[in-house]
């Protein structure tokens, strides 16, 4: 079961931030983040990678990406 | 067109860009931009406001084609790479005002983050001070996100507000084109032009508007950011945005050593005061305001130009604060802070505590 962080909206440090908090929270598992900017998205793609989660895959949603992380 | 965005997004992508503007804001100063200020944006927008007679600093006077060059440098990479998305509604009068004091702030220390490493590069030891302010100033920033501050969510929305910032440097640029700069004149049309002092001082227009169009063009598609290459190193001690800052201060200094440009000390340093404490405390106030906004002046320019209205209304406010930085005596001087430049930086910080204690909002 994958949780969702919806950072669509939310300028800089915001989306990582948010990305980082649920890490902390869940630990493992897999992660769905919302966003809406590429900047965003590289951020978070970065943000994962050095806390050792994988970065499972990137798909365009709507006028934004949604990037899924896991770790086990 | 894939490989080359993501070229830009590694970490030699950001050292090169910041390598790149090192490079051509010292040689800008070669070419005619006052000395230690080949860019700096706070300072050019200030000159702007002042060719607008949104002050009658009349040393301080010119249109800065870098500027215009960031704004629309930055529009054309956001459509190269199919990045343009138009989106506003994040809180604006807030952005409005942290752009007034951020600019408040960084005209009392005498120039931006840009400028501050610049100074640095240049021997301008007071930069120092400046730079404490700054990492200070965004460090609290960092303590009022780590309790959850945020401006809220911006939505998207249509195309033509992404347009607005980007369409009004084009008109200033226009504005240029019909009323030239007229030697010995202090006005041409409706456009003032410094005749003495730091706004008289610049490279010739065409080379500062495309170097301008590159480095916003650049800048875009690595995201440099003074302000983030500090707060993401005290936040997350991430270094990617850092290592491009470290990059333009390291070539600066050295271009300035090639150049004969690099000159230690203290006094006497060009468009600069000694009077630290107010160095110091500027930066902090102009710092707190760039972390509470999300990003260094550059920033906000270049997320103008890729439609982000909240970052056109922040650099609205830089320019609008600049005004009453030099109409209310706020600004400094070589020879010190401006005679109500102190009581500014206390009513600054006070505002932006209070806008970092009040706007939190727990995101669901």
């Amino acid at each position: 079961m994958s949780t969702i962080v919806d950072a669509r909206g939310f300028s800089c440090p915001q989306p990582v931030l948010l990305t980082l908090n649920e890490i902390k929270k869940v630990k493992k598992g897999e992660i769905i983040i919302l966003v809406d900017t590429d900047t965003s998205k590289e951020n978070i793609s970065r943000a994962a990678t050095s806390q050792g989660w994988n970065l499972k895959g990137i798909e365009p949603d709507g006028t934004g990406y949604r990037i899924s992380i896991s770790k086990d | 067109m894939r490989k080359i965005a993501q070229c830009f997004a590694t970490r030699w992508g950001i050292i090169s860009v910041g390598a790149f503007i090192g490079v051509f804001a010292t040689l800008l100063q070669r070419w005619g931009n006052p000395a230690n200020m080949g860019i700096c944006v706070a300072c050019f927008e200030r000159d702007i406001a002042g060719a607008l007679g949104l002050h009658r600093a009349a040393v301080v006077q010119y249109m800065r084609p870098e500027i215009i060059g960031f704004v629309v440098g930055s529009l054309i990479a956001a459509y190269a790479f199919k990045e343009f998305r138009a989106r506003a509604g994040s809180a604006p009068v807030v952005r409005f005002v942290l752009g007034a004091f951020a600019m408040i702030g960084a005209l009392v220390f005498l120039g931006c983050p840009w400028r501050a490493m610049l100074r640095l590069a240049g021997g301008d030891g007071n930069a120092i001070f400046g730079l404490l302010g700054l990492i200070g100033g965004i460090w609290i920033g960092t303590l009022f996100l780590k309790r959850g501050y945020n401006l809220g969510r911006s939505q998207a929305t249509h195309t033509s507000v992404g347009w607005l910032l980007p369409l009004t440097m084009l008109g200033f640029l226009v504005l240029m084109f019909i009323f030239p700069q007229v030697e010995g004149q202090d006005k041409s049309g409706v456009l003032f032009y410094s005749v003495k002092g730091p706004g008289s001082m610049h490279a010739p227009l065409f080379l500062s508007l495309v170097i301008g169009l590159c480095i916003g063009f650049l800048a875009q598609r690595s995201r440099f950011c003074t302000m983030g290459a500090i707060r993401d190193f005290v936040l997350f001690r991430h270094t990617h945005l850092l290592s491009g800052v470290i990059a333009l201060v390291v070539v600066a200094f050295l271009t300035n050593l090639i150049l004969g440009q690099f000159h230690p000390g203290f006094g006497k340093q060009p468009v600069a005061h000694t009077m630290s404490l107010w160095n110091f405390g500027g930066m902090v106030l102009a710092g707190l305001a760039f972390a509470l906004a999300g990003g260094c002046p550059g920033r906000q320019l270049f997320l103008a130009g890729e439609g982000d209205g909240d970052a056109a209304v922040f650099v609205l406010g830089m320019i609008v604060g600049a005004g009453f930085s030099h109409n209310f005596g706020l600004a400094s001087s070589p020879d010190g802070v401006g005679p109500y430049g102190v009581a500014a930086v206390v009513i600054g910080l006070l505002t932006c505590l209070f806008i970092g204690f009040t706007m939190r909002k727990e995101v669901v």
